[in-house]
């Protein structure tokens, strides 16, 4: 009898297991258990853990904040749009807002210090995507996401958009600065 | 009303097809087949767009494109089928009358009417929301409808299953348990269920959000439960392509499972488990907790993924046994050299079975992983990824089953043989290299569902390093190779089915049968024994399968570990 008949015996279940079968199904369920625990281990141990850390917000009670971050440090302004750079002290709130089809403003961070990033977006879903270091996050509309990160290596990154926003979603792009500390 | 009771037997298989059943069973499987000849063209679109030596469409057409070849790839073509293998699955392999074909061709008909308005609506122009439709972004109300009319075509399709399970016990028209693969395919109807009521849960909403009757949608709460409707129809189809591999292993080698208890309980820890993948998606996203993250996101503990593990080894491992007790005994690998590989059905199922596990399982697992995902998350790494697990996987099973099905069911010959013969070799091997060149590229942080990463023209662009370049342009080839591929199985498929050689069986008539047609229980074995020490080498039955296990065991935990290392040199953020 095969896998498309009705199995041989009634009592099929009786049948015991074949050795290779026991010995594959105790290794994949160790594997598992390794896969799982990983996690909670790299919480405690690691350093690269997303944070839990997020309240509900408005757009325009984003907006307030980082135009107040804005107004209190830019630096200068870049492109066409005048984009504000702005360079917060270290250790401090820094805000990033999400639009269509725009990062706004541009930060400038110092290598090796601290910050809590809050991230929103005012429309539709966006995605955080530093480039080269890789790091994505998802970024909602009324949800302010607080993320402490520390860049560790001066240069300039790239913020693109990686969660689809429509039809000029591949014109979403911005700048990162981190810069050596004084 | 009369019920339809009337059979054929096919000469060739001794296959049993109720009347009713095997029209339906071919009209879903045409509605399937016509979808993925969509979906393919569509597939060309986008692969041309995304190779950017070619940029073949300008945006707008490229993201209503894209969003078409999702919707008919993952949703159309392949429910379709699906439904064909649960019809197959239950009232052929059971031996009897499918319950309801009126409901049955209801249900076929609404699938019909939401996949035609589903797709008029996304080529109005107004609905290129992708796949996912994530809200607040917004469609026209016809997308919507359409997809939840297809799902509740899908729905009664998937009672009809159930009810033809309680015709084919009712009228004792097997012995025992159902086959195994029966088995699996309740394990896919199940988890239908749980995904349509999801999809029903936030598509309904959502429907009446597009017409102004609810006025707010929360994203967090939209990708939550979408999900749980988006990931698990693909856990539907994990079910229904392991089902299929299983009954390609029966059919051609007559393999019996090594031990019905185990593969048996694999499937149902997939319906107690595989469901919690919505997680997966979601790993990135504010509002939800670490705790939450790892407990869905791991399927409680990986249980779901210990029930695949344990198929990959016990589909391979059925096989040798069979192809041992034939004569193939000698060595590790005599049984797998001596497989007949010019036979598309074999050869779609193998390829399908290694590109799925080592392909698609490892890199599901490691971008499934709570911080791994960081740096995967909405890469082209994902579509790497669901392209070996839902293209490798299951287009290519149920091509394979294809190639068994047109013979037995459409009473055709194959018209094109040598091209059946070469088809899955160069589609799968096509669809390995796509996958794994996505999966380099989004590695390197290539995004996903993303018109020009060269963002020409823009003052604030970022320039992806030479070796991403190289990973889309080898993508964009192997993609066309994959293409070419599937065109062929398409002309072999259409063509067969159509305008292939009738296989005439002389005296052929649909027989009356009774109920109760199964013969009086035969009891077999006495004492029930393993497969014993005959075949194999020190005491393991299928020695072959078993290295290939540890092969497959060994790449699995260097590449995850690989990742954790990568995962350490980024910035740290908590």
């Amino acid at each position: 009898m095969s896998a498309i008949s009705s199995p041989a015996s009634r009592v099929w279940w009786k049948q015991p297991l074949d050795r290779v079968e026991g010995m594959w199904i105790a290794i994949a369920f160790v594997w598992c258990m390794v896969m799982f625990f990983m996690m909670p281990y790299w919480h405690v141990v690691g350093k690269q853990n997303l944070s839990n850390e997020a309240y509900r917000t408005t757009p325009e009670a984003f907006t307030a904040k980082t135009q107040a971050m804005v107004d209190k440090f830019k630096v200068r302004e870049e492109t066409d749009l005048k984009v504000p750079v702005v360079r917060p002290p270290a250790g401090s709130d820094v805000y990033l807002i999400a639009r269509l089809w725009q990062w706004w403003p541009m930060l400038e961070l110092e290598e090796g210090k601290t910050y809590r990033l809050h991230l929103a977006s005012m429309d539709w879903l966006h995605g955080f995507s530093l480039q080269p270091e890789n790091i994505n996050i998802e970024v909602h509309p009324n949800y302010e996401h607080v993320i402490t990160l520390t860049p560790t290596k001066a240069g300039t990154y790239s913020i693109i958009c990686n969660e689809y926003c429509g039809i000029n979603h591949h014109t979403m792009a911005s700048r990162l600065y981190v810069v050596k500390g004084n | 009303m009369a019920v339809n009771r009337m059979f054929r037997t096919c000469p060739s298989t001794g296959l049993v097809y109720h009347e009713a059943a095997e029209k339906l069973i071919r009209w879903n499987a045409v509605a399937g087949v016509v979808a993925l000849l969509f979906g393919g063209i569509l597939a060309l679109l986008v692969t041309a767009t995304r190779w950017q030596a070619i940029h073949l469409l300008p945006p707008d057409w490229f993201y209503l494109v894209l969003t078409a070849h999702g919707l008919n790839m993952l949703v159309f073509w392949i429910i379709f089928f699906e439904i064909a293998v649960l019809y197959f699955a239950a009232s052929v392999l059971l031996k009897c009358r499918l319950a309801t074909p009126r409901w049955a061709w209801a249900g076929f008909w609404l699938m019909i009417l939401g996949a035609l308005m589903n797709n008029v609506a996304v080529f109005r122009g107004d609905s290129s929301v992708m796949f996912t439709s994530y809200a607040p972004m917004g469609a026209h109300p016809a997308f919507y409808l359409g997809l939840i009319l297809f799902a509740v075509g899908a729905l009664i399709a998937c009672f009809v299953f159930f009810g033809t399970l309680v015709v084919g016990r009712n009228e004792k028209t097997y012995n025992g348990s159902v086959p195994l693969v029966t088995f699996g395919a309740v394990t896919a109807a199940i988890i239908a269920v749980f995904t349509i009521a999801s999809g029903a849960i936030i598509l309904i909403p959502t429907f009446l959000w597009s017409v102004g009757l609810v006025d707010h949608i929360d994203s967090l709460m939209y990708r939550t439960v979408w999900w749980a409707f988006g990931h698990s129809s693909q856990q539907i189809n994990v079910a229904a392509h392991v089902s299929v591999w299983y009954a390609i292993a029966a059919i051609v080698f007559g393999a019996k499972p090594m031990s019905e208890k185990v593969s048996r309980t694999a499937f149902l820890l997939y319906i107690c488990f595989l469901q919690l993948a919505s997680a997966h998606h979601l790993l990135a996203d504010p509002g939800l907790t670490s705790n939450w993250k790892i407990f869905n996101t791991s399927y409680a503990m990986y249980l779901a993924v210990l029930a695949s593990m344990v198929h990959g080894l016990t589909v391979p491992g059925a096989i040798e046994v069979a192809q041992r007790e034939k004569g193939f005994n000698s060595g590790l690998f005599e049984w797998l050299r001596k497989a007949p590989w010019s036979n598309p059905a074999f050869s779609s199922m193998f390829i399908s079975l290694i590109g799925f596990g080592f392909l698609g399982g490892i890199s599901g697992v490691m971008m499934g992983t709570e911080q791994l995902n960081l740096i995967i998350h909405n890469t082209i790494y994902v579509p790497g990824h669901f392209h070996a697990t839902v293209v490798i996987g299951t287009t290519l099973a149920f091509m394979g089953l294809t190639y068994f099905l047109i013979p037995t069911l459409f009473r055709r010959e194959v018209m094109f043989p040598a091209m059946a013969k070469w088809q899955p070799y160069l589609f799968g091997l096509g669809m390995c290299g796509f996958s794994l060149f996505m999966m380099g590229a989004g590695t390197l942080g290539v995004p996903r569902r993303h018109w020009d990463i060269s963002f020409a023209g823009n003052a604030l662009g970022h320039e992806f390093p030479g070796t991403a370049w190289l990973m889309m342009a080898l993508m964009g080839i192997f993609g066309l190779a994959a293409i070419v591929g599937g065109a062929m199985y398409l002309i072999n498929t259409v063509g067969s089915v159509f305008f292939g050689k009738k296989i005439e069986t002389p005296g052929f008539v649909h027989v009356k049968a009774k109920d109760g047609a199964a013969p009086p229980w035969q009891p077999v074995a006495v004492a029930i024994t393993g497969h014993g020490p005959s075949i194999g080498t020190a005491g393991f039955v299928a020695p072959g399968t078993f290295l290939l296990a540890m092969v497959f065991l060994i790449s699995f935990v260097l590449y995850y570990f690989v990742n954790w290392k990568y995962l350490s040199t980024v910035w740290p953020l908590s």
